[in-house]
């Protein structure tokens, strides 16, 4: 079996990342890739990224995207797509990963692994969610901005955290009509400047509302939305029916973890990271020798964050292969480090930070 | 906003993206002929031709469509050049395609 020094599982935003860093400190690296095509959500996110310049603030994700692209092309990364991966081994000499490619089982030996294979949207629940035209937001986006195909002419958004808020903002720039959006909790979720551009455009935000259900013989054709009291229970006499053809999902994402439980990870519970999440320390390096995690994996935030993982784990693995020594190493993992604390500021991004910081404290043995 | 112009479903003008390229190749849905872009979903080629039930369920056909995009929930899976269960979301368009509605678990092609 062929063997190479290390494997990244997800050719997203961290892992692309992991895969430069590799890569630059003269490693050999293997992306695998499900998909068709790499570059994971990031060719959908036609908005400009926040954070400062270093994080390529400014910079539109498709062209992120682009940038890694090339980069990883220019640094003769070996990239696998259309290969979903359905295993991993532990081996005396790394792990084993199989994988599926065009009808066969292919294999394949690492000697440090990195899953970076992101997360999915959650589901929501309610008479009707399962008919024609409720979908994720994020397939929404993925149908506008990427396919450019409108999923529908008129539509109700669920969750107004930065996924709802602006996947209703490229929704309209798509040409559909958004009728409302609609938020169970008592206050907008995400970002103010976000918010501001969909009110701005004329789509009322309900806060404190939720959908009770989707009508509709076989496709969407209106939903009914309720208002709620404080302790989120249906305030009688509040419904009120809105005509539609599609309803958005935007409530929260749930790390990939699949590949982590195959392999024997640790896991902890941490609800504002999207649920379980595999234990990882400051190399986010698992509980299983070897293996590695980066990006929304290891708890659900956002593209800037994931590739500042990705670059974290791919350093800390090459200097696990003997690529770097301890004092090359540390200060290039040190700015890593001190990228992404500023990336986990403010009101938003603390919560994240305090997540995270829990995370390396159970990593470090301490009991929950 | 800028000018943003949508025919049959598909945007063509957008306010940031550059102009949609044109269909290019033909699929075949339940026999009837559409047009599509070799390599995209099929599920958007679908979505373009305003094609939203892609399944019935096995117990009360109930129907079913596109739900997350990533291949994760298999809501959208239909019978495809004679194989049941391909997931339209992640699957790439191949010109000539035979696309069917599929029926509960589907059945393979003689």
């Amino acid at each position: 079996m062929r063997k190479v020094q290390a494997i990244v599982i997800g050719a997203g935003p961290a892992g692309l990342a992991a895969c430069i860093e590799i890569a630059k400190a003269g490693g050999k690296a293997v992306l695998i890739d499900e998909n068709a095509k790499p570059g994971g959500q990031l060719f959908k996110q036609i908005h400009k990224f926040f954070g400062s310049r270093e994080h390529r603030a400014g910079v539109r994700g498709y062209d992120i995207g682009s940038q890694l692209l090339k980069e990883t092309e220019e640094l003769g990364v070996e990239v696998f797509l259309d290969s979903p991966v359905y295993g991993l081994f532990q081996d005396p000499q790394g792990i084993m990963v199989s994988y599926m490619h065009e009808g066969q089982e292919k294999a394949l030996l690492g000697e440090k692994v990195i899953l970076a294979t992101g997360a999915a949207e959650n589901a929501l629940t309610f008479p009707g969610s399962t008919l024609p035209g409720v979908m994720g937001a994020g397939c929404a986006q993925t149908m506008i901005n990427v396919n450019r195909v409108l999923p529908g002419k008129k539509v109700i958004m669920v969750g107004s955290g930065n996924v709802g808020l602006i996947v209703s903002y490229q929704l309209m720039q798509a040409g559909a009509d958004v009728a409302a959006l609609i938020e169970a909790a008592p206050s907008i979720g995400g970002y103010g400047v976000h918010a501001g551009k969909i009110r701005r455009a004329g789509v009322p935000i309900l806060v404190g509302h939720t959908i009770k259900r989707a009508m509709g013989k076989d496709q969407v054709e209106a939903v009914e939305i309720v208002a709620l009291d404080e302790g989120f229970q249906e305030i009688p006499g509040t419904g009120q029916v809105m005509a539609c053809d599609t309803v958005c999902i935007a409530v929260g994402l749930t790390p990939l973890t699949e590949l982590a439980w195959l392999a024997g990870c640790e896991f902890t519970f941490i609800p504002s990271l999207g649920g379980h999440i595999p234990i990882h320390d400051e190399n986010m390096a698992t509980t299983v020798p070897g293996l590695y995690v980066a990006g929304d994996i290891a708890g659900a935030e956002e593209a800037s964050t994931a590739m500042e993982e990705g670059r974290l784990a791919g350093i800390a693995a090459a200097e696990a292969l003997g690529l770097y020594d301890e004092i090359t190493a540390a200060p290039l993992k040190g700015s890593v480090w001190t990228r992404m604390d500023a990336l986990r500021t403010g009101p938003f991004g603390q919560k994240r930070f305090d997540a995270k910081a829990q995370m390396l404290e159970t990593a470090k043995g301490g009991k929950e | 906003m800028p000018e943003i112009k949508v025919k049959n479903h598909r945007v063509i003008k957008h306010p940031i993206l550059s102009e949609d390229a044109p269909c290019d190749v033909s699929i075949f849905v339940d026999g009837k002929e559409i047009p599509a872009k070799a390599g995209e979903p099929i599920a958007a080629a679908l979505l373009a031709s305003d094609i939203h039930i892609f399944r019935q369920t096995a117990k009360k056909g109930y129907p079913r469509g596109i739900f997350c995009g990533i291949g994760r929930c298999t809501d959208c899976v239909m019978t495809v050049d004679g194989q049941p269960n391909v997931r339209t979301c992640v699957t790439p368009v191949r010109a000539g395609m035979k696309v069917e509605t599929q029926i509960g678990l589907g059945r393979w092609a003689e």
